[in-house]
């Protein structure tokens, strides 16, 4: 083991596969360092996910009470009509004299006063939950353009890769090789020559 | 002669006569195919099913909790409730001062009628002297049946 160019950890760690752990690779430790996954994180994932800004601009409640998974939160769910808390918990003097009113007879309430009470507790409707996305045009849209995109390299390759075509495909070889393939009565019963009117000279 | 008797005879008989080169006879089960093994509680009837629903929405200082518990349960069956039950969860509704929720319970059993379109009209129409009686109006009356 005098002359072995790896020490006696390297072998071992090898032997097990730990050999592209961060901490024995340099290269792999630089990227995937902290600093480089938080950037990536902050920097292109941040836009594309619902952050609490965003969900505090739609109404939604995001103090960090609601993103504490053991407190009870609102949802929007088809199979449970009624959520555990209300949607707006935290109700200005309007609508808590809204509220108030509701105590009262519901004959008395105006439609929109009605239509307030539900949103007050319901985010959304039955038919919204329902609602389907147009996301299916995205995504078609994508497909497309990707395949258009490969198409396009496609062609490149053709045009600027691709050499000649040998000169056994041009005009003049197929047709004399075709009628020496007659000729010789290449597949006779139900191939080639098969289709040789031999009499008409012509093909069937 | 039952065909069962006989075949046992035969089996006993291919024993006894030695030919030890065959390999055991399986015994011929003779148990009547009739009866199976399911479990043996009482089934509950609809009208048993129905009286308890509307007994469990009927309690008088019922509170917010079990309303939606119960509300949640039901919905989370297998059928569209009874008339007389969303009678009892409307009144419910009332007791506690939450239009709200009626309205979202009616939205919910038209939700569960799925592709039995005749199912909330119906339903409607059983409830419409308590949907008067109450003041509460149907998501069609409001508009928010539509997007």
């Amino acid at each position: 083991m005098i002359n072995c160019p790896y020490t006696p950890i390297e072998i071992a760690r090898r032997h097990i596969g730990q050999t592209e752990r961060a901490e024995y690779n340099p290269y792999l430790k630089m990227l995937t360092s902290r600093a480089l996954v938080r950037g990536l994180k902050s920097g292109f994932w941040r836009p594309l996910s619902s952050t609490s800004s965003v969900q505090a601009a739609h109404g939604k409640d995001m103090s960090p009470d609601v993103l504490d998974p053991s407190v009870q939160q609102y949802n929007n769910r088809l199979d449970t009509p009624l959520s555990d808390v209300p949607f707006v918990r935290n109700l200005n003097s309007e609508q808590r004299q809204l509220k108030e009113k509701e105590k009262g007879p519901w004959t008395k309430l105006t439609k929109e006063e009605k239509i307030a009470l539900y949103r007050l507790t319901h985010e959304l409707t039955y038919p919204e939950m329902r609602r389907g996305s147009s996301e299916w045009k995205t995504v078609l849209g994508g497909v497309f353009i990707f395949l258009g995109f490969s198409g396009m390299l496609v062609w490149w390759q053709r045009i600027f890769v691709f050499g000649e075509v040998p000169h056994t495909l041009s005009d003049e070889w197929v047709e004399k090789q075709t009628q020496r393939m007659i000729d010789m009565r290449i597949n006779p019963v139900g191939g080639f020559a098969y289709h040789w009117d031999y009499v008409k000279k012509q093909w069937k | 002669f039952s065909p069962v008797g006989k075949m046992f005879r035969a089996v006993v008989r291919l024993s006894t006569s030695g030919v030890r080169s065959l390999a055991r006879i399986r015994p011929c089960y003779s148990a009547p195919l009739a009866s199976r093994c399911y479990s043996h509680a009482k089934v509950e009837t609809d009208e048993e099913f129905d009286a308890r629903w509307v007994t469990y929405f009927s309690k008088p200082d019922i509170d917010a909790w079990e309303l939606k518990k119960g509300m949640n349960t039901l919905i989370g069956y297998d059928l569209v409730p009874e008339a007389k039950i969303l009678d009892s969860a409307l009144r419910a509704c009332r007791r506690l001062n939450d239009l709200a929720s009626a309205i979202r319970i009616l939205e919910a059993v038209k939700d569960k009628s799925g592709p039995h379109k005749d199912i909330y009209p119906y339903l409607i129409q059983e409830l419409q002297p308590t949907l008067i009686e109450l003041g509460i109006s149907t998501p069609e009356d409001l508009g928010m049946d539509k997007l």
